[in-house]
C-alpha cells in the first residue's frame, strides 16, 4: 500500500466522521492560527521598534555628553572643562575612526513664538549644517543652513513640522499644508528668520494610517477641542519617537554661541552641550569609543567629565524583548499545539478500539504490521494536516480580529517563516500523535482481531 | 511433494496455569487439488487447526509446509505475506468491510500485494464474475443478501490467485437453501483444480468433500468417502494429466 492510497485512506476515514475530526483537528487549528498570529504580532512591534532605532540614527552613533566628574576627581571639579569646540577640533584630527561630528549647543526651555503662540520644543538646538544627515534629518521645503550661515552667525533656523504645526497650525486643522518659509520666529525674543522646514517623520504604521485618513471624508468634530498637550501635535497617539523627532528646531552653532551665550557658561572655549559622532563600522564600536575616550582624555587634561552613550544598549534591549516576547508566546501557542496533538492521540486511540475487526480482516487478507502502522499514522498525519491547513488560513482572520480588538502602533507581520514553521509543528505533532495508536493497531493479533465483536 | 504438510504439529496455549493441548501432534498432507472439510465439535481444536494451516498462527511444535517452504517460524510479517499470496479466507460472518462497497472489497488483498490501480479492478471485477456478482460491484456489503455477501467474500478469497481456500463455516450465517448455492459453488471451484478447505461442525456441508478430517481433542482421524473420492482420485488423476 503505497503512501498515495494510505492518505485516501486516511482522508475517506475522517470524511467518514466529519464532526469527530472537525473537532480533533480544532486543537491543531487553535495551536497553528495561534502560533502564526504570536509571530505576526511580535514581528509587528520589533519593525516597529526597528524604524523607530533608525529614526534617531542607528547604531554607528556615539553621544558624547559632560557629565559629573567621578568621586576621585572631585577635587579637580572647577578645572572640568565639559565638551568643548577644542574637543571637536582635537577629535577630527586624533580620531580616524570618527568619520562625521556634530557639535551640539542645546538652549534648555527655549521658547519659539510666532504668530501670537508660543511653543517648547523637544529640541532647539545650535548646530553645524551636518547634523542634517547625522542626525537623520531629511528637508521637505527650503535649505539648510550652510558653513556660511554659520560662520556669519545669522538668525536663521530650520524647524520640524510639530513645531510648524503648533505655532502655524498643522495641516489638519489648516486644511493644507502651511510652508513657513521666510516666516520669523521669536526664540527666547530673538527674531530668527524660518529657512527650512524638515520631513514629518512618522513610522510606517502612522503614515497608512495618515493617508487612510485623507481619503476618508471628514467627519463633523463633536464637542469642544481638546488641547494638545506634549501629545502627538494633531496627529493621534503617534510614535513618541516621531513626535520628539518633528518637535525640533536647529540653529546655526555660531549663533546660538553668540546670540544665547549669556544663557550657557561664560567660557573662552565654546561649551557644547553634546557632541553626536559618527563612527565608520559598527563591529569597531568599542575600538572607536577607546579612540574617542583617550583623545577627550588628553584634552580633559585626564578628567573624565564625560560619557558615551551608544543606540547599542537600546537596540540589546529591543532584542531582549522581542526574544522574550517570542519565547513566551510560542510556548503558550506550541502548548495548544501539543494539546491539540494529545487530542488527535485520544481520538485515534478511539478509532482503532472500534476497528479492531476491520483491522483483522485487513490483517487475515494480507496486511502486514507495517501496513497497520502506517494507515493509522498517516490518518493522524492528515488530520494534523488538515487542521494546519485550516489553522494557517485561520490566521489571517486571527491577526485581523487581533488588530481589530487592540490597534496598535505596529501593524502585525505574518512571515512565511513562522506559516512554515507552525505547518510543520503540526506535521511533526500529527506524527507524534499516530505513533502509539498506530503501535497498538499494528500489534493486535489477527485471531483475537476477526474474533472481536 | 504435498502443498500442504503438518508434521507432528502441536498448539498449546496456558490459561491460568493450566495447560491446553488445542492440538496434540497432528500430522497432515493435503495434495494440491483436493477439497477436503475439518469436522468436529467446537472445542475440538479445528478452529485452532484452521488459524495454523491458514497461517494466521503458528505452532508451538512441529513443522508446517506450504508449498515447498517451511513456515513453523515465520515471523508476523512474513506469515501476512504468505496469507496475502497463498491463502484465501471465507468467513462464517463474511467479514466484508462495510465502508467499501463490493469491488474495493474484492480488491483488497490486492492493495496489500502492491498491483496497480487498473490491475487490481481488473482482476476483482473476473473475480466478481466468477461468483456471479459484478453487477453488484458498486453495492455495499450492508445492502446485499448474505448469499451475496459470502459470494462477494469468496470473489475476495480468489482474486489473488491463492493456493489454498480456507473457508469456516461458510453457510453457518445462511438459510439451507443459499447454504446450498454456496457449496455448489466451492464445489465448481473445485472441479476446477483449488484446493478447498472446508471447516464445519455439520457432518452434512462435510459429507459434500471427498476428504473429511474429524478432528477431537486436538488429535485427527481421516474418513475417506469412497464414492466422492472415486471422483476425487479422477480428477486427481485427471489434472496431472492436463498439466503435463
Amino acid at each position: 500500500m503505497n503512501f498515495w492510497e494510505s492518505f485516501q485512506l486516511g482522508l475517506r476515514e475522517i470524511w467518514a466522521h466529519k464532526f469527530r475530526s472537525l473537532l480533533t483537528m480544532l486543537g491543531i487549528i487553535l495551536g497553528v492560527s495561534s502560533l502564526v498570529a504570536m509571530s505576526a504580532l511580535v514581528k509587528g512591534m520589533e519593525r516597529g521598534a526597528k524604524e523607530a532605532l533608525i529614526a534617531v540614527g542607528g547604531l554607528q552613533k556615539i553621544r558624547v555628553e559632560p557629565a559629573e566628574v567621578p568621586a576621585e576627581q572631585q577635587h579637580l571639579r572647577d578645572q572640568a572643562v565639559g565638551v568643548t569646540m577644542k574637543d571637536v577640533q582635537a577629535l577630527r584630527h586624533s580620531a580616524p575612526l570618527v568619520t562625521d561630528l556634530s557639535p551640539e549647543m542645546r538652549l534648555p526651555n527655549a521658547t519659539l513664538t510666532a504668530n501670537g503662540k508660543h511653543f517648547r520644543p523637544f529640541v532647539c538646538a545650535g548646530v553645524w549644517p551636518i547634523a542634517l544627515p547625522m542626525s537623520e534629518h531629511v528637508l521637505a521645503h527650503g535649505r539648510m543652513f550652510n558653513e556660511i550661515d554659520d560662520e556669519q552667525a545669522r538668525s536663521v533656523c530650520v524647524i520640524g513640522t510639530a513645531t510648524r504645526d503648533e505655532l502655524f497650525g498643522s495641516p489638519e486643522e489648516v486644511g493644507h499644508e502651511v510652508i513657513p518659509i521666510g516666516e520669523t520666529l521669536l526664540i527666547n525674543r530673538q527674531p530668527f528668520t524660518i529657512i527650512g522646514l524638515f520631513q514629518h517623520y512618522e513610522s510606517e504604521q502612522q503614515r497608512k494610517e495618515r493617508e487612510l485618513a485623507q481619503l476618508e471624508p471628514k467627519r463633523a468634530p463633536t464637542g469642544p477641542t481638546r488641547g494638545r498637550g506634549g501629545g502627538g501635535g494633531g496627529r493621534r497617539g503617534g510614535n513618541f519617537v516621531f513626535w520628539l523627532k518633528n518637535a525640533s528646531v536647529f540653529l546655526p552653532l555660531n549663533t546660538v554661541w553668540i546670540k544665547f551665550r549669556s544663557g550657557l557658561a561664560a567660557s573662552p572655549d565654546p561649551r557644547l552641550s553634546t557632541l553626536e559622532l559618527k563612527i565608520a563600522d559598527v563591529e569597531r564600536m568599542n575600538v572607536a569609543l577607546q579612540q574617542i575616550r583617550n583623545v577627550l582624555m588628553s584634552t580633559h587634561q585626564g578628567i573624565e567629565d564625560f560619557s558615551f552613550r551608544t543606540q547599542e544598549e537600546w537596540a540589546e534591549n529591543i532584542n531582549t524583548f522581542i526574544r522574550n516576547a517570542r519565547l513566551s508566546g510560542g510556548i503558550i501557542a506550541g502548548n495548544s499545539l501539543l494539546v491539540g496533538g494529545i487530542g488527535i492521540m485520544n481520538i485515534m486511540l478511539a478509532s482503532i478500539s472500534g476497528r479492531i475487526r476491520e483491522i483483522g480482516i485487513r490483517k487475515a487478507v494480507g496486511a502486514g504490521t507495517g501496513d497497520v502502522f502506517f494507515q493509522i499514522l498517516v490518518e493522524s498525519v492528515v488530520i494534523a494536516i488538515l487542521g494546519g491547513l485550516v489553522g494557517l488560513a485561520a490566521s489571517y482572520g486571527l491577526v485581523r480580529i487581533i488588530s481589530q480588538l487592540s490597534p496598535t502602533e505596529n501593524t502585525p507581520v505574518i512571515t512565511v517563516t513562522a506559516m512554515v514553521l507552525a505547518f510543520g509543528s503540526s506535521v511533526g505533532i500529527g506524527i507524534l500523535a499516530g505513533l502509539f495508536p498506530a503501535f497498538k493497531a499494528a500489534r493486535l493479533d489477527p485471531i483475537e482481531a476477526l474474533r472481536y465483536e | 511433494m504435498a502443498l500442504l504438510e503438518l508434521q507432528n504439529v502441536s498448539k498449546v496455549y496456558h490459561l491460568g496455569g493450566e495447560e491446553i493441548r488445542a492440538l496434540d501432534d497432528v500430522s497432515l498432507d493435503i495434495e494440491a487439488g483436493q477439497f477436503i472439510s475439518i469436522i468436529g465439535p467446537s472445542g475440538s481444536g479445528k478452529s485452532t487447526l484452521m488459524h495454523i494451516l491458514g497461517c494466521l498462527d503458528t505452532p508451538t511444535h512441529g513443522t508446517i509446509r506450504l508449498d515447498g517452504v517451511m513456515i513453523q517460524d515465520a515471523s508476523p510479517r512474513q506469515l501476512a505475506a504468505i496469507r496475502n499470496r497463498k491463502i484465501g479466507f471465507v468467513f462464517q460472518f463474511f467479514n466484508l468491510l462495510p465502508k467499501l462497497n463490493v469491488l474495493q472489497n474484492v480488491e483488497l488483498p490486492m492493495v496489500y500485494s502492491g498491483i496497480s490501480a487498473r490491475a487490481r479492478r481488473e482482476r476483482a471485477i473476473a473475480a466478481l464474475r466468477l461468483v456471479e456478482m459484478e453487477n453488484r460491484s458498486k453495492h455495499r456489503p450492508s445492502q446485499l443478501s448474505g448469499g451475496q455477501q459470502q459470494r462477494a467474500a469468496i470473489a475476495r478469497a480468489l482474486v489473488n490467485d491463492p493456493k489454498i481456500i480456507f473457508a469456516d463455516e461458510p453457510t453457518g450465517n445462511l438459510d439451507s437453501h443459499t447454504g446450498e448455492v454456496i457449496l455448489e459453488l466451492f464445489r465448481k471451484l473445485s472441479s476446477e483444480g483449488r484446493t478447498i478447505i472446508l471447516v464445519t461442525h455439520d457432518p452434512e456441508i462435510a459429507a459434500v468433500t471427498p476428504r473429511r478430517i474429524e478432528i477431537r481433542d486436538g488429535r485427527i482421524s481421516e474418513k475417506v468417502d469412497p464414492e466422492l473420492a472415486g471422483l476425487d482420485r479422477l480428477a486427481t488423476g485427471r489434472l496431472p494429466a492436463a498439466a503435463s
